[in-house]
């Protein structure tokens, strides 16, 4: 209904303005530009709400500052059962400090404005599914989000939320791991939208020192099955590391190292906590730019 | 007969107990999944498959557990007679075992000889250490640390059979966290280890695997009705927590729609959000655990903080299957308090000689009360899916009684 009322007042071939560009194109118009320029994208996640919500808007602010091209931001859910000790302790936290989703959508509205690189949520779908998939996603459209990471929610389970994603614009990203089977990853990898997430070891998330075996290999495999970028999370943590993946995927994706660094400041005055979180990334931010 | 739908032809392909169920689980965790719903499909076209686990549910575990008379709980109420199918005598003291025997024989088929699992009460992790040293298999239990101190006995026999023991430290630190811990587990340990769970809940194939396996109590006590009574009994109940006992016992009842089936939840010191664990009779449908169900949640989708003295029915969801007999009004589901369940341990202890576990002693309360409200020509089974002995020492404490037993 809405786009209906918009297609008309829009003049028939003017063109789009970069307002109208639904949160997805925007997600694609930085992979874009990050390829004109032969950088590769850093993609850091925070908690939501970890330590507090107002923190929360100056953390992603700080991370855009520090050159990140794009930022998950999780949300907080009681039993996170694909996380690590860091990321669950951060959910803790936060659900402890009182985040809603109310606001967690609150925090995504508000740094949205701010900063230039797109937010997406990433979202267990008990979340999603109490909610409902519409409003969930009207929700999310309204806070200024470019779209999802739902990490329990395979393929068999996506329809439904696909469907709306798609309507809305927003991105369904989906995740491939090495326990993936060659044919299942071929499907994941082509319903995949915004970009595709290689997990790049089996097991939850956390901190890890080296690179697993086979992983370029299977980027360099996922390529030829998918135009979409490839980004790899699980276990990165260091410049060293983020740099070796950025050689052969679109971007790297730096979870618990962030959300460590976020817990060990969390006690001291926010600015500190800030600029600690800036310190971080940059380097991570420079690693990837090539 | 009029030609009802069979409700016992569920779930479909995709794990679904008509809305209820399927699988919602991190993509690492999907292969073996799909390994293990491809595994059970041979297993149980496999004549050898179910002739050694036959085998050892005879020998091993004692079955066919017996059906007993409870003369004189049945003369208290003075009503309905009083039936118990008695999984309290089958080997480890509860129905646990003939889920832990079948998924052990699984997991060796797959060639997998690492075993997790999550135990609340502890029996079920008593049953996997069982399985495990018989089998000769590894053998890691999460468990609550709340319930390790509460359960301190089945702690010991685990570690006995060689089984670890990690005690789990976050959240509630009881039955929920263990299954966290278990499926965290999982996800870096999935290509060599096969994850034993304990109830009817968890992503698809688990609540049909763990039903089927458990569905031995409810043939058996089908068959033990005809052969003593010459029909089938008129009322079954059995106790709810994630709903394994209860599951098994009313599968094979679920098609004979004239059985009235009866699921007691733990109701714990009240009604109030966080005073109990009784999901159907509280919860909204919800993912928890990798399926949908009954779950005790916020308005966001948080997990509910949950109790009960009962360290077994401690959870706060259910199984989907349990979540399906509900809104098709199949199954009744009812919840008995913390005090109540204790009195019920008391009569049955003092009338039958018998030690009930404290998440039997939820049917048991209210089988007691609702046999006097019956005509002694009525038959009432209460699945006694375990005995007490691991509950002795928590309820002298709750009891204010000395070790041994006796008063202050």
């Amino acid at each position: 209904m809405k786009s209906n009322t918009m297609a008309h007042d829009t003049p028939k071939f003017a063109p789009v303005p970069i307002s109208k560009l639904r949160p997805i194109d925007k997600l694609a118009a930085v992979f874009a530009a990050n390829r004109a320029a032969g950088r590769k994208a850093l993609a850091p996640f925070v908690t939501a709400g970890d330590p507090d919500v107002a923190t929360s808007v100056a953390v992603l602010e700080a991370i855009d500052r520090a050159g990140a091209s794009l930022c998950e931001l999780g949300v907080p859910y009681s039993d996170p059962i694909a996380d690590g000790p860091v990321i669950q302790s951060s959910y803790t936290r936060a659900l402890g400090a009182g985040i809603t989703l109310e606001g967690m959508f609150g925090i995504a509205r508000e740094a949205s404005a701010r900063v230039q690189m797109p937010i997406l949520a990433m979202a267990s779908y008990s979340l999603i599914f109490r909610r409902g998939i519409e409003r969930f996603v009207a929700d999310a459209t309204a806070a200024g989000l470019a779209g999802f990471v739902v990490p329990d929610l395979p393929l068999e389970e996506s329809d439904e939320l696909d469907a709306a994603c798609r309507t809305a614009g927003l991105a369904l990203v989906r995740l491939v791991t090495p326990t993936t089977p060659p044919d299942r990853a071929e499907q994941i990898a082509r319903r995949s939208t915004g970009f595709l997430y290689c997990v790049s070891v089996a097991g939850v998330t956390g901190a890890r020192t080296e690179l697993p075996p086979g992983l370029i290999e299977r980027i360099e495999w996922l390529r030829t099955k998918t135009d979409v970028p490839i980004l790899v999370g699980f276990g990165i943590s260091g410049a060293d590391q983020a740099r070796a993946v950025a050689a052969v995927a679109d971007g790297v994706i730096v979870g618990s190292a962030l959300v460590r660094q976020v817990a060990e400041l969390a006690s001291q005055p926010r600015e500190q906590l800030v600029a600690g979180v800036e310190r971080f990334i940059a380097p991570l931010a420079t690693a990837v730019s090539g | 007969m009029p030609a009802a739908p069979a409700l016992s032809s569920v779930p479909d392909a995709l794990g679904r107990f008509g809305r209820f169920g399927g699988r919602y689980v991190p993509e690492t965790l999907s292969a073996a999944l799909d390994q293990l719903e491809r595994e059970y499909a041979l297993a149980v076209a496999d004549p050898t498959f179910q002739a050694e686990l036959d085998a050892l549910l005879s020998a091993f575990v004692g079955r066919p557990t017996p059906l007993l008379f409870a003369k004189r709980l049945t003369e208290y109420a003075g009503g309905a007679q009083i039936y118990f199918k008695r999984e309290d005598l089958s080997h480890t003291g509860a129905h646990k075992i003939n889920n832990t025997l079948g998924q052990g024989l699984l997991a060796i088929r797959m060639g997998k000889r690492r075993i997790i699992a999550e135990t609340g009460a502890g029996q079920h992790g008593v049953a996997t250490a069982t399985a495990c040293a018989r089998f000769g298999l590894d053998c890691v239990v999460y468990m609550g640390s709340e319930d390790v101190r509460r359960q301190a006995p089945n702690v010991r026999n685990m570690r006995f059979m060689g089984a670890e023991v990690r005690p789990v430290e976050s959240g509630s630190r009881t039955l929920r966290d263990a299954i966290n811990e278990a499926m965290r587990d999982w996800m870096g340990s999935v290509e060599t280890t096969h994850y034993i769970i304990g109830s009817v809940v968890g992503p698809h194939p688990f609540p049909r695997i763990v039903r089927d396996f458990q569905s031995v109590i409810g043939r058996e006590t089908v068959e033990q009705c005809r052969r003593q009574f010459g029909r089938l009994p008129d009322t079954v109940v059995a106790c709810v927590g994630g709903g394994s006992n209860a599951a098994g016992m009313f599968y094979p009842f679920v098609d004979h729609r004239e059985v009235r089936l009866v699921g007691v939840e733990a109701g714990g010191r009240s009604g109030q959000p966080g005073d109990h664990a009784a999901s159907l009779s509280y919860g909204s449908p919800g993912i928890l655990h990798g399926s949908l169900s009954y779950v005790l949640q916020d308005q966001d989708g948080q997990t509910a903080d949950v109790h009960s003295v009962s360290a077994g029915l401690d959870y706060p969801g259910v199984g989907p299957e349990h979540s399906y007999w509900r809104d098709l009004g199949r199954v009744e589901y009812t919840s008995v308090t913390d005090g109540e369940a204790l009195d019920a341990f008391d009569l049955v202890a003092r009338r039958e000689g018998v030690l009930p576990a404290l998440e039997t002693s939820h049917a048991l309360a209210w089988a007691a009360e609702e046999a006097a409200k019956r005509p002694p020509s009525e038959i009432l089974v209460v699945c006694l899916s375990g005995r007490g002995d691991k509950d002795a020492a928590e309820i002298a404490r709750v009891r204010g009684l000395t070790a041994d037993g006796s008063g202050k």
